[in-house]
This record gives C-alpha cells, sequence and structure tokens, in this order.
C-alpha cells in the first residue's frame, strides 16, 4: 500500500470515529454535536453530513452558494443573519426555500463585524458573514468556542482559519441563454469541498440556480461553452442539443 | 422519573379552625377572605356552600353557618405538628402549602413493600389522628401527584408514564394560574391534555417561561425528569433588616423586594424554583429553617407566604421561638431544586427562542443603531431593488407585505433571480466586438452585438446574452417615469450577469452567481 492510500484510510478512520461521537468518562458515547441539515448536494461532500452546529465554514464569494446553504437550515425553521453582505439577493433567497420570517440582515457592521457576529452566535443558529476585516487567529478562536457552546453555525465568505471545511464553486455551467434570444434557465455547477479533517478534496455536481430537476435531464437545453470549462477558442461556441446529450 | 406521592388533607382551613378554637360541633363552617368563601366544611358544602360565594350568599344556602376570616397563620401552625408526626412514618417530608405535604416515594416503598401499600400507612395513619378525609396521590411529579390525591379515595396511583393520560381531562383551572386558564378558555382550550397539544415553542411566545412550565406540568412532563440540579450558590438571596424585626406582618413587608429580586435572577437564567429553602436568622445568629416545595413553582408572592407561615410557627416551636426572641434579622432564601424552564424540545437545536433571538438583535442594534438590523419582506415593483422592504428589526412594514405571487408585475423577472443584487446599480460599459458602446435605438433595435463587459476596468468577453426587455416604470407621472432596457448576459468565467441600460448608461442590476 502506498503511503499516499495509507494516509487517505487513516484519515477516513479519525473521521469515522470522530463522527460516532467521544466516549464518555462514565463510559457512555456521548452525544456528537447535532448536525444541521444542508443542500443533499453538498450534504454528501461534507464530513458530517451537514453543518456541525459549532463549526465554521468558509465559502468562496458565490452569493448563490450561500443561500443554497442557508436554505436548508431556514427551511427547518433555524434563525439565520446575514452580516456584511449589503447585497444578499433576498428574492432569489425566498425562492430557494429561506423563510424571510426567520431572518435578519446586518449589511452595514464596518469594522464591529466580529462583535456583531458574536453577540449573534449568543442565539442565532447560523450566521453568514463577510468579514469586513482581517480576523486574527485568537479572535477567531475565541469566536469559535462561543459557536461551540451555543451550537451556532458560522458560515464566513472569505477566508478564515479555524474552518471545518472550506467549499467553493467551480465549471458554473448556464443553459437557456443563446446569442441574442432565450432566458437564463439554470446552473448548475461543481462544488469543492476542503475539509479540514479529511484533507483530501470533495467534487460534486449541485443545481445553483433554477429548477432543482435531476442533473442533465433535459438534453434540449442548449449549454454555454464558458473559457473556464477549457474552451480556448476565441468565438464563442454553443453546443448543439445531440452535443450535449453525448458530452 | 421521580415517582412522588403528595397527601392532601381536604378544606384545611376549616379542619385547622376546628382543632384550634371551639366552634360549635356540627354546624356547618366557612371561611372567608374578605367577603368571599375559600374553605368550607362537607357539611356546609351538602348545604349548598360553594369556594368563591359571597358571604351573603352563603348564609342565604345555610342560615346556621358558622363563618370565620382566614388565617394562614394558624393553618401553618396546625399543619406543621401533623407532618413532623408523619416524619417518624416517613422521613424527608417537604410542606407544599398548610393541608398539602410530598414526600419521594422511594423509601417508603421500599419499606412498605409497594406504593399502594406505603400511600395506604400514610393515609391509615392521618385517619387515626382524627383527619377522616385525608387522601393521597402517587404519581411521577408533585403536580400530577396532587391531581391524584385531590380524586382519591383515599389512595390513587397513577402508574409511571401515565401522567399525561391521567391529566389529559382534567380542566386547566387546576393549574392555580387563573389569568392563564382564562385566557386558554378563551382560546377553546378547557382541559390539561388540550393545552398539552399545543406546540411548546408557541405556548412560550405567547405565555412567556412561566406558561412553558406550566405546559410542561399540563403534559406531565414534571421536573425531575432528570436529576434535581444543584442551583448555582450566587441565587440565593439574603435579606437582612437593621434594626431586627419582630413583628411578622414586617419581615413579610420586608422582604417583598428581595422575593422578587429571587425570582427575576432565576428565571434570568430560565430556571423555576421548586424546592426553597428558607432561613429565618436572629440577631445573635439563632437559625429557624424549613424547606419548602412547590407543585408548579415559587413566585414572590408564594414565597412571602412561606415566610409568614414560618414565622407563625417559630413562635410555637420552643427552639425557634428561641432563635428569633429578639426578631428577625436576616432571611435567607436558598433554592433547594431548580428546573429548567422553557426548555426546548431536542432537535430544535439553534431554534432559540423568540425572546432570546429578539434579546440578540437587539444587542446588535446597540452596537450599531436601529437601522443596523434589517427584516426584509417582498413589496411591489420592476426593479430587484425596488421590491425588497427592509425594515429596522422589531418595527412592522409599513405596508403590509405583498408576496409577488399574488399580484403580477408585469415586466418584472422570471425566475431563476439573482442572487446578489447591488442596493445602487454598478456602472460598466458594454462594447461590440470592435470597442464601440452597444446602443438601443428606437423601437428597442440594438446597435450591434455585445461582445465584452468592462466592470471597473476589467474586461470579459461575452459568450451568451439575450435583451433587449424594455422596462418603463412610472409611466402615468412624467415627471417620475423611467425608461430602461434589460439584458441578461453570461460572460467567459461563466458567471451570469442582469444588465440595465438607461439612455446610454450601462450597469449592473444583479449577479447570478
Amino acid at each position: 500500500m502506498t503511503n499516499a492510500a495509507e494516509v487517505a484510510r487513516l484519515r477516513a478512520r479519525i473521521e469515522q470515529v470522530e463522527r460516532l461521537g467521544r466516549v464518555g468518562r462514565s463510559g457512555r458515547i456521548a452525544a456528537a454535536a447535532p448536525v444541521l441539515p444542508v443542500a443533499p448536494g453538498i450534504a454528501r461532500l461534507l464530513p458530517d453530513r451537514g453543518l456541525r452546529a459549532g463549526g465554521a465554514y468558509a465559502l468562496g464569494r458565490s452569493g448563490a452558494l450561500l443561500t443554497t446553504m442557508l436554505a436548508a437550515p431556514s427551511a427547518a425553521g433555524i434563525w439565520c443573519a446575514v452580516v456584511g453582505i449589503p447585497e444578499f439577493g433576498v428574492e432569489s433567497a425566498l425562492a430557494a426555500g429561506v423563510d424571510l420570517e426567520r431572518i435578519a440582515f446586518v449589511p452595514h457592521p464596518g469594522d464591529r463585524w466580529l462583535g456583531v457576529v458574536g453577540a449573534l452566535a449568543e442565539s442565532i443558529g447560523v450566521v453568514a458573514v463577510r468579514p469586513g476585516t482581517r480576523v486574527r487567529d485568537a479572535e477567531a478562536s475565541r469566536l469559535a468556542a462561543r459557536l461551540r457552546e451555543r451550537h451556532a453555525v458560522l458560515l464566513v465568505q472569505g477566508a478564515w482559519p479555524l474552518a471545518e471545511a472550506r467549499l467553493d464553486i467551480e465549471d458554473r455551467e448556464w443553459t437557456g441563454l443563446g446569442s441574442g434570444h432565450g432566458l437564463l434557465e439554470r446552473c448548475t455547477a461543481g462544488v469543492v469541498v476542503a475539509s479540514r479533517r479529511s484533507g483530501a478534496l470533495r467534487r460534486g455536481r449541485i443545481v445553483l440556480a433554477g429548477a432543482h430537476d435531476a442533473l442533465g435531464s433535459s438534453a434540449t437545453q442548449r449549454r454555454i461553452e464558458t473559457a473556464e470549462r477549457g474552451s480556448n477558442s476565441a468565438q464563442q461556441r454553443i453546443e448543439t442539443p445531440d452535443r450535449a446529450a453525448a458530452g | 422519573m421521580e415517582r412522588c406521592l403528595v397527601l392532601w388533607l381536604p378544606d384545611w382551613p376549616v379542619t385547622a379552625l376546628m382543632r384550634s378554637s371551639i366552634v360549635p360541633a356540627h354546624a356547618p363552617i366557612a371561611v372567608l377572605v374578605g367577603n368571599s368563601v375559600v374553605a368550607c366544611s362537607a357539611l356546609a358544602r351538602r348545604l349548598g356552600v360553594r369556594r368563591g360565594m359571597r358571604r351573603r350568599d352563603a348564609h342565604a344556602r345555610a342560615p346556621g353557618l358558622h363563618l370565620a376570616s382566614a388565617d394562614p397563620g394558624r393553618d401553618a401552625r396546625e399543619f406543621l405538628p401533623v407532618v413532623d408526626r408523619l416524619e417518624q412514618l416517613a422521613p424527608g417530608m417537604q410542606i407544599i402549602r398548610p393541608g398539602l405535604a410530598a414526600i419521594r416515594i422511594r423509601g417508603p416503598a421500599r419499606y412498605y413493600g409497594g406504593e399502594a401499600p406505603a400511600a395506604q400507612a400514610l393515609v391509615a395513619h392521618l385517619r387515626a389522628e382524627g383527619f377522616p378525609e385525608a387522601a393521597a396521590g402517587v404519581a411521577d411529579g408533585r403536580f400530577t401527584a396532587e391531581q391524584a390525591a385531590r380524586r382519591a379515595a383515599p389512595v390513587l396511583v397513577v402508574p409511571a408514564g401515565g401522567a399525561a393520560e391521567f391529566l389529559a381531562p382534567i380542566a386547566v383551572e387546576s393549574l392555580g394560574d387563573d389569568a392563564l386558564a382564562r385566557l386558554l378558555d378563551q382560546l377553546g382550550v378547557r382541559t390539561l391534555g388540550g393545552f398539552a397539544a399545543l406546540g411548546a415553542d408557541h405556548v412560550l411566545e405567547r405565555f412567556g417561561p412561566t406558561g412553558a412550565h406550566l405546559h410542561a406540568l399540563a403534559a406531565g412532563r414534571d421536573s425531575r425528569r432528570v436529576a434535581p440540579r444543584r442551583p448555582p450558590p450566587e441565587l440565593a438571596r439574603e435579606i437582612a433588616f437593621e434594626p431586627p424585626l419582630t413583628i411578622a406582618d414586617q419581615v413579610a413587608f420586608g422582604i417583598r423586594m428581595g422575593a422578587e429580586e429571587f425570582v427575576a435572577g432565576l428565571v434570568d437564567r430560565q430556571l423555576a424554583c421548586t424546592e426553597l429553602r428558607i432561613e429565618l436568622i436572629g440577631p445573635r445568629g439563632g437559625i429557624a429553617e424549613r424547606l419548602w416545595a412547590h407543585t408548579s413553582s415559587f413566585d414572590a408572592a408564594s414565597i412571602v407566604d412561606r415566610v409568614r407561615w414560618q414565622l407563625d410557627v417559630a413562635s410555637a416551636d420552643a427552639r425557634s421561638a428561641e432563635a428569633l426572641a429578639e426578631g428577625v434579622a436576616t432571611v435567607r432564601l436558598t433554592p433547594e431544586a431548580v428546573d429548567p424552564i422553557g426548555e426546548h424540545e431536542p432537535g430544535l437545536f439553534g431554534g432559540a427562542s423568540d425572546e432570546r433571538v429578539h434579546h440578540a438583535f437587539a444587542r446588535v442594534q446597540a452596537i450599531l443603531g436601529h437601522r443596523g438590523v434589517l427584516t426584509a419582506s417582498l413589496g411591489g415593483g420592476r426593479r430587484l431593488a425596488d421590491r425588497i422592504v427592509l425594515t429596522p428589526w422589531g418595527e412592522r412594514p409599513i405596508a403590509a407585505a405583498r408576496t409577488g405571487d399574488d399580484r403580477p408585475w408585469p415586466g418584472s423577472l422570471p425566475p431563476p433571480l439573482p442572487s446578489a443584487v447591488p442596493q445602487d446599480p454598478i456602472p460598466i460599459a458594454v462594447e461590440t466586438e470592435d470597442g464601440s458602446p452597444v446602443r438601443v435605438r428606437a423601437r428597442a433595435h440594438l446597435d450591434g452585438h455585445p461582445a465584452r463587459l468592462r466592470i471597473q476596468g476589467s474586461a470579459r468577453r461575452i459568450v451568451a446574452w439575450s435583451g433587449p426587455w424594455p422596462l418603463i416604470e412610472h409611466n402615468w407621472d412624467p415627471g417620475t417615469m423611467r425608461r430602461a432596457h434589460r439584458f441578461q448576459a453570461v460572460d467567459e468565467s461563466g458567471s451570469a450577469w442582469l444588465l440595465l441600460l438607461e439612455g446610454d448608461d450601462w450597469s449592473i442590476e444583479g449577479g447570478y452567481d
């Protein structure tokens, strides 16, 4: 067995043991921290199959990714707060399943974003934040302790030193729009998850925007070829339906 | 789950009256507070006298009625010796109030060989003492046991886990909270079962922590599901008097504030006190102490009552009388057992009570100002930024939120909607292949095809686009009328944009990623 394979195997075992929870002093297996629901496509890629209460997660800049992450907890009745993201698309969040009755916005916290997040972590289940300034490691670990104590989840749009996992979007693929005609219909995207515990990257595809039917069910949709997907051709290329089905 | 036995001596104020003073034998008796009956003898009840009846009405029913005014001190004085004698049979008696005492059943049940035999032994003892109506109830928790005792003839054992079923048909008045019972009645909830069926969150929201605690009682989830928690010592409270007080009324008046603070301190920590130790301390350090229990939880008024009863009893007991001979210098209230209130069902993690959520947002408002925390609702409009009504936390939206679904807005955007909506549109440039700006002429005719986006200086190639879709607002008012054209575009990095062309100015109305 190669070293890399051995390391991967051991990491998987550690993760498995951690998921079982720690054995308490009484010898009983103490219940692990509760896990908040998250969109199934993303849950598959996360070490706990959801958002671990008390954990922090670093997200890429995608607003649609944040909306997707908030939708399932909010639909489950958990209070959410969005800090420092003034352009948060409320209407798309509503369409994704976010309950507007149980979400509040702090669009301009300025330099005091950390204090605001700390206050909210006391009783809000999921706090999403775009840090206005760089966070120091000591401040982050103080906040992490409070999150663990209060079983809150922190979603950071940006870098975070103590993140359970980093999630980002790659390889977006839009359908529905042509050259001067059509309408944006659906966006599927790849999700890359780097877990602090497992190390290795996990990848999957989700529907980032638009109707949530099964991936690739509609072969008649046109796909828009973008440079990110490896097309080096200078002129834009719209794939024909049969090619889309073949690819 | 702790099994508990409650002993009940019905009509205790009448019994205490009969034992302490000479009343005409075989006469109906009623005890009054002010002008209304609070207790009456069995004979009076047969004649039609009821609790809550006015003096005159009671007299009309039973002309020979012997009337006496209530005296809580007398009730306590007469009851405590009874309990002390019971303690010789079964130690660990807790007085709930005169006429009602509780005990953990485990010890006696082992000694007497079962819960029912133990209860029967205690009732038999009371009957032999001259209380023919004594009854006992055994159940999970004191509240259920008290309800069982009131329906016992003379012993009723509610099996473990059967509390909810037993309580379900009982009227909500038995919770002892008149305001709550009245309100529930108006809501059409008349039994404990009906009250228990309400959602715990809704009860907490509407009736506060006290209501939530009563709700748990009604559902048969009495206190001690978990082992009694040792409450933190800082919750105890001492009320000192300088100089020491000698009159019971003065002491009772003096501790009222302290008792309220004591209860508020517990509520702050989401706790309800179910067992309370009251220590009366004389100026020379002599102590008269007693442990009191409560079926639901102690509030300020019930604590004052207990202190008053204890003072009344102290004068009868030689040792206590000596300790307090020179008056009371300090009253110490110590919670011996507490229950969590507003406890949430497991699985509702992150769903803190709305009160706490409000507290968190209010704190952020204290940091950032009133408009620092906003809630959003959907209003009407065509531009994305106009459709969202943002309201400071704690206020209601001025116009009732109109959801987009029930009111079609011509020209509003079909889904999917942009996940990023800048509050002010971001100016950009859109160019054709040869670098000239894209414009829209009359009748939505496009001058050249969009090929590049310039966002803050950086150029991105457009790989797909469509438009223009005209956007006309306020066309009834030339002063505020706005005309614009919308476009959708996907750039080479896979980002999708909602673009707006107003006159010759391009801007970003929304981003889809």
